[in-house]
């Protein structure tokens, strides 16, 4: 009965999975493939041809923005993970981690468009920074000419993406870490002569990393293919590939398109190259660190500079965050002044924001909605048929984590309009949910999985059917869990920049279009409001996240089971 | 806002007209118009939020504007929804558009007209054939774009910093040259980056009359010539030695008041003065042209061919040329963007309502602005920017 009864809810939810999530990305692929061919009957092309390809590859600057791509992409990912890593050894190894968590937060839900605003506002050669020091300790009376952002060599980007990524791999670091026996292990360790730090680096990284290998993978994919970080912190002469991709498809001229869709789909192929490069290095590192753990040294590499660093630059984003703020408030803020000469509430009293403010807060809550419902699901499916989740099953869930959202995005466009959905509200929901599900599945599949198994038996043996089960004994369990997914949702819809202009036709304005529209214009002031809204939104929705169940479970704590 | 009068002198004026014209305010009525306009400078933002306010006051009609970082953005839409198939109940009802982008769009059909006779307020324009109201950059505009702003192109510098500042593009080259790092222009990628190239081209061309046609391989390279020997002195005396430019004017216009350059440009005389009014600059900035004069256009609005709501864009093209419209959209605490209609064409009041609008130290007179000079065709920008990109793209 019960089988059976599994059996029907995982056709169904792995039919709502295909049809809405894995269709939609497959035929965005195809229609943007058949552009990147020279199929694009609107602009005259009706044959396969390989001129578009030809085009691209004569396009100025491309083999340099395919190398900036690499290089941000790599670097960021790397050193992000190296310092979350060393941050999170160093909380191990002597606590602090509350401190560490309470910092990191907000940085994690701060939309990249916020973060990479209040970057920008914070290292310019116009910043805070300069202005603080200058002209007393400088002697600058004007600017200098240092290019502290949009710098060629993308060590901005590269900053902003670490200052993002760092707090996203610590918390995912922190939360493997009660998985793994860390104590049990470490106390044997230690018997063996090992420092606390060689356990770390030599036995609890490797096991941590095996854990965390599909976020890192989505970490990579998403800093090769990021468009608003790097529109308003990367290289401009030339830009990333995703960034002149962007240009191109909005370029007057239409027979650009094609051209634009063929980097797309060469964005894509680097994309998934990168990650099998990933791989083989992990291999390679995998086989030299073997050797050097069994080679007995009792000494591993030095964290203290990784988590110092990390830690400075944890700091720097919450500057960033402080900046946005005294922005938004300021009237005329002159350089060299460190503070604004004169303040003034103009930015947040002219309203604008009110609307784009509703319009994140509607799709937001109406993506999370779909997306924790279908997880729940989906994961019910899995508990009832007693199976480990198939890696096909993990493909397709993370699909669109992996696939640049820049390869399908334009094509999807194409083709829901194929479909007869129009540009707007439902269209921008429906690409939303793409990203905002296999987030709230990656963030609830492990508490999930974690719950004692005999509070279900109990229940059942009590006489409890499945669905009573769900909702009376797991689901209220795992209510922190679900909400903290739920909030991790929230925040990805929030920050959601290429589809909501593709796909809503530039019709759907919410905070994040509004605020990259407002960083290319001359108002740091509003700028300042928009970003400031932004960046509080995702933390609101965490706050909650956080204040519900500690409400509910007021008198039964010994309830909250479910690890957040 | 007496607007029923003057529609009620139209019906005077051109009954047959009129009659056509009813019809359009009556199918008008109830709708929203998907206005897709750069939204990059909010008082362009505010002012489409006050016509919204009026025009459905008047006629039940409003404007929902749709903010673009680059007009482009919506002629890529109405593309997809053509390669879609989707011939009507497009997004885009009313785009502000000029230059290359209506060419490119009247080019493949997108666009819906010619409607620019329908508008009872196309009276007021002169529309005479190569005049600047029926003329887009070169490109004869055949009633599918109705003029509602004129742009000039100038220079705007800090006089708290810089004394004497350059009055052609010789003297820019020397005055960077002795000052480096402190002139830039924005990316040639973007529309006022292009634009100043084209300053330049005019200033520099061996035979400037070539420009008004397609540029051929042969003129081409003959005419940009002296530019590019220009352009390969000026660089590296820029900003950043000219490897790195702002993205637009708004952001060049952030670093005249950081300071950390000497200049910004625009293509609105008013721009300067208007941010003054904001605190965005500091009340020492100073606007003017060239003295050989500077190019100046005019921007229009267009209604794509699969427009949902066509009548309803169009009472909002014509409430656009109201003469009200364009006296209060020239006053500089509004827009400060130059009327678009023919002065001969008003009457006394209409013309008294232009003499009373208010002044401003950074706002040009017109001596400072002097002659404008005509436009391109549009094939020169794309080709200029073009091969600025192949030369200095590294």
């Amino acid at each position: 009965m019960t089988v059976r009864e599994g059996r029907a809810l995982r056709i169904l939810v792995l039919t709502a999975v295909v049809g809405a999530l894995v269709l939609p990305i497959m035929a965005g692929l195809f229609e943007t493939a058949r552009a990147a061919f020279g199929y694009l009957p609107v602009v005259g092309a009706d044959h396969l041809s390989l001129a578009p390809w030809r085009r691209l590859a004569d396009l100025p600057g491309l083999r340099a923005s395919i190398i900036l791509t690499l290089w941000t992409g790599f670097a960021a990912t790397i050193l992000s993970l190296f310092m979350a890593f060393a941050l999170a050894g160093r909380v191990w190894m002597h606590s602090g981690g509350k401190r560490l968590r309470a910092l990191a937060l907000p940085l994690l839900a701060a939309p990249h468009a916020a973060m990479a605003i209040g970057l920008a506002f914070l290292i310019a050669p116009s910043g805070w920074i300069a202005r603080v020091i200058s002209p007393w300790a400088t002697g600058w009376q004007v600017p200098p000419g240092i290019a502290t952002v949009h710098d060629p060599g993308g060590i901005a980007l590269i900053l902003g993406l670490i200052v993002k990524e760092v707090p996203f791999l610590l918390l995912m670091i922190l939360s493997v870490l009660a998985q793994i026996k860390a104590r049990e292990q470490a106390a044997a360790a230690r018997a063996l002569g090992y420092s606390p730090q060689t356990v770390w680096t030599k036995i609890l990284v490797p096991q941590i990393y095996r854990l965390i290998r599909l976020p890192v993978f989505a970490t990579l994919a998403f800093a090769l293919s990021v468009v608003d970080m790097a529109l308003i912190l990367g290289p401009t002469q030339p830009p990333t590939l995703a960034v002149a991709m962007t240009r191109w498809f909005v370029a007057a001229d239409t027979r650009l398109l094609m051209p634009a869709s063929a980097a797309a789909i060469l964005l894509a192929a680097l994309a998934m190259l990168s990650v099998a490069l990933w791989i083989l290095g992990e291999r390679v590192m995998g086989a030299l660190n073997r050797r050097r753990i069994v080679g007995g040294a009792r000494r591993g590499w030095p964290i203290a500079v990784g988590a110092a660093t990390g830690q400075v630059l944890l700091w720097l984003g919450t500057a960033a965050l402080i900046a946005l703020l005294v922005w938004s408030l300021a009237w005329r803020w002159s350089f060299p002044n460190g503070l604004p000469e004169s303040w003034s509430v103009t930015a947040w009293m002219r309203g604008g924001w009110w609307i784009a403010l509703k319009q994140s807060l509607f799709l937001g809550t109406v993506t999370v909605l779909v997306s924790v419902t279908l997880s729940v699901l989906w994961l019910e499916g899995e508990t009832r048929a007693g199976l480990a989740r198939a890696r096909w099953a993990s493909a397709l869930i993370y699909l669109p984590l992996m696939v640049p959202q820049a390869a399908f995005l334009f094509g999807l466009s194409v083709a829901f309009l194929r479909g007869g959905i129009g540009a707007g509200h439902f269209a921008v929901m429906w690409g939303q949910a793409l990203f905002v599900y296999p987030y709230v599945m990656l963030a609830l599949s492990d508490p999930w999985h974690a719950l004692d198994r005999r509070l279900d038996r109990t229940a059942a043996s009590l006489g409890a059917g499945p669905w009573r089960r769900l909702f009376r004994v797991k689901l209220p369990i795992l209510l922190r869990p679900i909400l903290t997914a739920a909030a991790i949702g929230f925040a990805v819809s929030v920050a959601q920049y290429l589809p909501t202009l593709l796909l809503g036709a530039g019709r759907v304005t919410t905070l994040t279009t509004e605020a990259v529209t407002l960083a290319s214009g001359s108002d740091r002031r509003v700028t300042g409001v928009f970003a400031v809204l932004l960046a509080a939104m995702p933390l609101v929705g965490f706050g909650l996240a956080f204040a519900i169940p500690a409400l509910f479970y007021r008198n039964r704590r010994g309830l909250s089971g479910g690890r957040a | 806002m007496r607007l029923p009068l003057l529609a009620a002198l139209s019906l005077v004026a051109a009954p047959a007209l009129a009659a056509g014209w009813e019809d359009t305010l009556a199918a008008a009525k109830g709708q929203t118009v998907y206005w897709h306009a750069w939204g990059g400078d909010d008082r362009t933002n505010s002012f489409i939020e006050w016509a919204s306010s009026e025009l459905e006051a008047e006629y039940g009609v409003t404007i929902a504007q749709v903010k673009l970082s680059d007009t482009a953005e919506a002629v890529t839409r109405v593309v997809a929804e053509k390669a879609a198939g989707q011939t009507e109940g497009g997004a885009v009802d009313l785009i502000w558009i000029n230059g290359g982008n209506f060419l490119s769009m009247k080019e493949q059909g997108l666009l819906y007209g010619p409607f620019l006779n329908e508008l009872p307020n196309a009276r007021y324009l002169d529309l005479t054939e190569g005049g600047a109201a029926v003329t887009d950059f070169t490109i004869p505009t055949e009633g599918y774009e109705s003029p509602w702003r004129l742009a000039r192109f100038v220079l705007t510098y800090d006089s708290a910093r810089v004394t004497e500042p350059p009055h052609s593009m010789a003297e820019l080259l020397a005055w960077s040259a002795a000052h480096p790092g402190r002139f830039t222009h924005p990316s040639v990628s973007n529309f006022m980056g292009a634009t100043f190239l084209k300053q330049a081209l005019v200033e520099l061309a061996r035979d400037p009359s070539t420009l008004a046609s397609p540029p051929t391989e042969e003129a081409f390279s003959a005419e940009t010539e002296p530019l590019w020997v220009w352009y390969d002195a000026l660089r590296p005396t820029l900003w950043r030695e000219g490897k790195a430019f702002p993205e637009n004017e708004s952001i060049q216009q952030q670093m005249l008041n950081d300071g950390e350059v000497d200049f910004t440009m625009a293509f609105d005389p008013a721009a300067a003065a208007a941010a003054v009014e904001k605190g965005l600059l500091p009340d020492s900035v100073r606007s003017y042209a060239p003295t050989a004069g500077s190019i100046g256009n005019i921007s229009f609005v267009a209604i794509p061919f699969n427009a949902a709501h066509k009548e309803a864009a169009m009472v909002v093209a014509n409430f656009l040329l109201d003469p009200e419209v364009q006296a209060r959209a020239q006053d500089i605490r509004v827009l400060g963007s130059y009327s678009v209609l023919d002065p001969a064409r008003l009457d006394t009041a209409e013309t008294a309502a232009f003499a009373a609008l208010p002044g401003s130290a950074a706002l040009p007179s017109n001596a400072a602005l002097g002659r404008t000079l005509p436009e391109p065709h549009p094939g020169w920008m794309t080709r200029i920017a073009e091969e600025w990109a192949r030369r200095y793209t590294e």
